[in-house]
């Protein structure tokens, strides 16, 4: 890690000066389970424990790092159903769909996204529960209140986690266009 | 969930539980971060660090760090779905999972029967990765990123 890294360094979105990389490549796998996790990564990357908790403060600040937190395994926990609500909403109107939507305490993830060959739906929202039934109790209560009922609907659940990992960045950057 | 069914008979005391609760809103960023959340549940700084250490090793945590942002980091992040043959389930999902960018891939009832999540730094392998899903499993791939976003709730409160 070079002292003057970070001097100059672009601080516009997807940059990443090679200080922050190295870092990013230790805090994407974990934090070290010592009493001084912030020290110890100081002292893989050659720098000061201030040092990192400056870096990460700043990625933070960036949305770089959108958590720096414990990631749950729901299906561990008990929450083992995963429904995934969709619905086929009028463009003109889905905006307003989804602003509604997504003030449900029981969705938690809301998204438009687009329609695609044999995929007619646009909006998408995900609701958890205890068992396939509890979770459609909820969804058709939602779909009730919000007044989704008359548009073309489907519910698909998770049957199997093949793979959950979350995002990684690389050891070396993306070469410039 | 047959993959993930080998950890849902895991016990978890109320320690635990508030233990998850607290830490999913955020590790503290101060140089004891473990004792700092040993104070607030009045246990001992070493305890948190073993209690951590059993929830990793036995999955009812994926992971305790830095969840990272792909369009922060100048790439793009997009959900994916194929209609796999079910007898050829096996063979498409090892297509799929091959590739580093793929970062969740779910199961699910649908003739779209595999969903996964694209992530990358760099926008241009989203493209990249699913015109090679697409060779190798001779599949169509919808492709279908996030245009509006209404709500993303990552904390789950674990009742107590």
């Amino acid at each position: 890690m070079s002292e003057t890294g970070d001097t100059g360094q672009e601080t516009r979105n997807g940059v990443l000066s090679e200080d922050e990389r190295a870092l990013l490549l230790i805090v994407q796998e974990g934090l070290p389970l010592v009493p001084a996790p912030y020290r110890e990564i100081a002292e893989r990357l050659g720098t000061s424990e201030e040092r990192v908790l400056e870096m990460l403060q700043e990625l933070l600040q960036r949305r770089v790092i959108k958590r720096l937190a414990a990631v749950p395994n729901h299906y561990a926990l008990g929450v083992t159903h995963n429904g995934m609500a969709v619905w086929d909403v009028p463009d003109s109107l889905v905006s307003a769909v989804g602003r509604k939507l997504g003030r449900w305490p029981e969705i938690t993830h809301c998204y438009r996204r687009p329609r695609a060959p044999g995929w007619p739906y646009n909006v998408f929202a995900m609701v958890h529960g205890m068992s396939r039934a509890e979770v459609l109790t909820r969804i058709q209560a939602i779909s009730h209140e919000a007044g989704l009922e008359t548009y073309p609907h489907d519910v698909l659940f998770s049957t199997r986690i093949l793979k959950k990992q979350g995002m990684r960045v690389r050891a070396r950057p993306v070469a410039a266009p | 969930m047959p993959q993930q069914r080998a950890s849902a008979s895991l016990a978890l005391d109320r320690t635990d539980k508030l233990l998850i609760n607290r830490l999913q809103k955020g590790v503290p960023r101060s140089p004891r971060p473990y004792r700092e959340v040993a104070d607030a549940l009045e246990i001992e700084e070493g305890e948190v660090i073993g209690r951590l250490r059993r929830l990793l090793d036995a999955g009812a945590l994926t992971r305790l760090g830095a969840i990272l942002n792909a369009p922060q980091l100048g790439g793009e992040r997009t959900l994916c779905a194929v209609a796999a043959p079910p007898d050829r389930l096996d063979e498409v999902i090892a297509a799929i999972n091959r590739h580093p960018e793929v970062s969740h891939n779910y199961e699910r009832t649908h003739a779209y029967n595999l969903w996964f999540v694209l992530s990358s730094e760099d926008a241009a392998d989203i493209g990249r990765v699913i015109a090679e899903i697409e060779k190798e499993t001779g599949l169509r791939v919808i492709n279908l990123p996030t245009l509006e976003e209404y709500r993303v709730e990552f904390y789950y409160e674990l009742p107590v």
